[in-house]
């Protein structure tokens, strides 16, 4: 089957690309590029675009999928439509399930799961076994099956003595290992610890507990030569502490949530337990320190935390509702919203962000604009006003604080797997 | 004369005057408890649910009794004795408390927040009587009124409050309420136990207890929550009662009249001793019986509200 997109703007930092052109895809491979003829156009659906951008297919690397475990908050079917809807076609999913992924069987049930989707699903296996910072998961196995990187997400790996060991253990696939920063004794609260935790009342979480690990971790990455990645990282320290372990040449990265990058804790003023998570929103100095970060490259990727919870858990007591929020269909939006069209990164940095590095960070191939490559891409409308509903969400929760929120930027199609999202719709392509 | 807000969630943003009309109508309150038929009409036929999800004894009675002055229909709600234990979620209580045509909640709970929740899944009136770590505006109004009453005023009086300063509803809800009332506070207790922030809350902070006897009218000395985590912010009780606790010789020394409050429970020999906590500084019974007079104003004025 062949399918043409007219007046698209081919954009891919990774191959200096950005010019306006068509494309051909024959069953899912781009088989022409630039003016199409007649015999192009022959038994061919055309698709217009009117000069929208066509990047490499954006990727989150940090999505909660509720499965195995809690398929009332989230599939991985459904997680995938929500990944299609926000102009996402790879994903890569967290350990927190029940069970854990701790075993070759679990990536493999959920690579199964998403094995006919548009979306590419991605398992970060559990870096213990339980994440419970005891015992070392079976990562060669993990690998094999399809793991791309490993954390015990949720929490830091627990001691020093087990991290060393993972680091050390995981070099032989040179994957990462994500790190929740957050030291453990100082852990258990509801907010970041400031003004607005003594005005709230709320217990809470300071920030030099994410700054320890961090430390610890940039540490142990330097010593043992292991990769880290710092998950959502919220800090001004902590973003401090990056961009000189990256000077000094340590294998580290870092991602942030668009949360993080642009909400602080002064939303929690009315108890609203969609503004409750972990990391906790900050201050606005380390918002600050965030968009400097993202900037300079000390932030190398944009991540969602998509944290999929149901309308029980979070109809509660503040303190006493889990973390989290859903992200994967605002992400976009909010990036281009609150990064681009104030001129905080230009769209080639954004794209890198949001696609390039995250796929470089888990050593997955970079989608390309060229005749007989995949056709992996999303097209993007930088400036198309729409409004956040919660009710047209693909993902089974309904978690999130935007709802009707006002948002410059979406995603209108996204094309991989020889299927294309269109219009709310999957087709076959 | 009628408050501006139809809850007291807390004595943050609560305004001068609205401070004002309460204490100045639990003065005509107080008169009733003193009569022989301590009883008036006022909110006949409305009905008020004391929801404690938390346990408390002075708290809880003082609203029942206030409420029950006030001819109001109480009714008590606590967690032993509901279906809490059987895992109701607290929007399905609320929702079924409401079922049954209440007006009023007053509620007490574990968590920061819940009053403010409450407002939002309920249409009575909510009156926060202790929520987390955050605050207890009838509590910090009962102690403006028993300030008051003793110095006749608040304006210009300086208030030290002593204690667990980041783990007190009380601390918070008398920050707010006394600084809107223009009174001076201060804090003293050892700085594990002060917020970093207080300073951004125009609030002095004293680490030694002799010189907030000597530069204070008041000292609102707080329990050490000696059945909270409060034990891992100092070395021991011993090492607090020497530093921190009131005592006679300390008040002799500082050779000064200064009139004490405590919000009770007390835990004598810890953070106030027996001679001071007996002793003619202290107006600690006061503060009980004007908390029914001022429970009796904040029910009476949200209940007769349009």
């Amino acid at each position: 089957m062949k399918i043409a997109l007219k007046n698209v703007i081919l954009f891919n930092p990774d191959q200096k690309l950005n010019k306006k052109s068509n494309l051909l895809i024959t069953d899912g491979i781009i088989s022409k590029i630039g003016s199409l003829n007649s015999e192009d156009l022959k038994n061919c659906q055309v698709f217009e675009f009117n000069d929208k951008y066509c990047v490499p297919g954006l990727f989150d690397m940090h999505v909660h999928l509720r499965e195995p475990g809690r398929e009332d908050e989230e599939t991985v079917v459904t997680g995938c439509n929500a990944a299609a809807k926000g102009g996402f076609t790879g994903i890569a999913c967290m350990p927190n399930t029940e069970p854990a992924i701790d075993s070759a069987e679990i990536v493999s049930f959920i690579k199964q799961k998403a094995k006919d989707h548009l979306v590419d699903v991605y398992p970060v296996a559990a870096a213990t076994m339980g994440r419970k910072g005891e015992t070392l998961s079976p990562m060669s196995e993990l690998v094999e099956a399809g793991a791309v990187a490993f954390t015990d997400d949720g929490v830091a790996i627990k001691t020093a003595r087990i991290l060393k060991t993972a680091l050390e253990y995981s070099k032989m696939f040179d994957t990462p290992i994500i790190e929740h920063c957050e030291d453990e004794s100082l852990a258990g609260g509801a907010m970041n610890e400031g003004l607005n935790s003594t005005l709230l009342g709320l217990p809470p979480i300071p920030s030099v507990a994410e700054d320890l690990i961090v430390s610890r971790d940039i540490l142990m990455a330097e010593y043992t030569g292991g990769k880290v990645h710092i998950a959502h990282i919220s800090t001004k320290n902590a973003v401090e502490l990056v961009r000189q372990a990256k000077a000094k040449g340590i294998n580290i990265t870092a991602e942030v949530t668009p949360h993080h990058f642009h909400m602080t804790d002064d939303a929690v003023q009315t108890y609203n337990t969609n503004t409750k998570m972990n990391p906790p929103l900050r201050t606005s100095k380390d918002v600050e320190a965030i968009i400097e970060g993202l900037k300079d490259g000390t932030i190398d990727c944009i991540a969602s935390d998509h944290a999929p919870h149901s309308l029980e858990e979070k109809e509660m007591e503040f303190e006493y509702s889990p973390n989290g929020i859903l992200g994967l269909e605002t992400q976009l939006g909010l990036a281009l919203t609150e990064l681009y069209h104030k001129h905080i990164l230009s769209f080639e940095q954004l794209i890198e962000k949001l696609s390039i590095n995250p796929r470089k960070i888990l050593k997955l191939k970079v989608p390309k604009f060229e005749i007989g490559e995949k056709a992996n891409f999303t097209i993007i409308d930088t400036d198309e006003v729409w409004s956040v509903d919660i009710k047209k969400f693909k993902s089974i929760s309904k978690n999130s604080p935007f709802h009707n929120r006002l948002l410059k930027g979406k995603a209108i199609a996204v094309i991989n797997n020889s299927l294309f999202f269109l219009n709310e719709k999957f087709h076959s392509i | 004369m009628s408050l501006s807000s139809r809850h007291l969630l807390g004595m943050q943003g609560v305004s001068r005057n609205d401070i004002q009309l309460i204490l100045d109508t639990a003065i005509t309150f107080k008169e009733v408890l003193e009569r022989p038929i301590k009883r008036v009409p006022t909110l006949q036929g409305k009905t008020v649910v004391n929801l404690f999800y938390e346990n408390s004894t002075r708290t809880r009675i003082s609203f029942e009794l206030a409420e029950k002055r006030l001819s109001a229909d109480a009714v008590n709600f606590s967690v032993s004795t509901s279906s809490v234990s059987k895992g109701e979620s607290f929007k399905d209580t609320i929702k079924n408390i409401e079922a049954m045509k209440v007006d009023m909640i007053v509620v007490r709970h574990a968590a920061a927040g819940v009053p403010h929740y409450l407002t939002q899944i309920s249409d009575s009136n909510v009156i926060n009587a202790g929520d987390g770590i955050h605050e207890h505006p009838t509590q910090a109004l009962l102690d403006m009124y028993s300030i008051r009453e003793r110095l006749g005023k608040l304006d210009g009086v300086k208030v030290c409050i002593v204690g667990d300063i980041a783990h007190s509803r009380v601390a918070l809800s008398n920050i707010f309420g006394l600084k809107t009332m223009g009174a001076d506070v201060s804090v003293c207790g050892p700085s594990t136990m002060i917020p970093k922030q207080m300073d951004e809350l125009g609030v002095k902070v004293i680490h030694n207890i002799d010189e907030a006897i000597q530069e204070n009218d008041v000292l609102n000395v707080l329990r050490i929550q000696l059945e909270r985590k409060a034990r891992e912010y100092f070395p021991s009780i011993r090492e607090y009662h020497k530093y921190f606790g009131i005592t006679e010789d300390r008040l002799a020394k500082n050779g000064k009249d200064i009139v004490i409050l405590h919000p009770g429970p007390i835990n004598r020999g810890v953070e106030i001793s027996s001679e001071v906590a007996d002793g003619p500084s202290q107006i600690i019974l006061n503060q009980v019986t004007n908390g029914v007079a001022v429970r009796m104003a904040v029910l009476y004025l949200l209940g007769t509200q349009n």
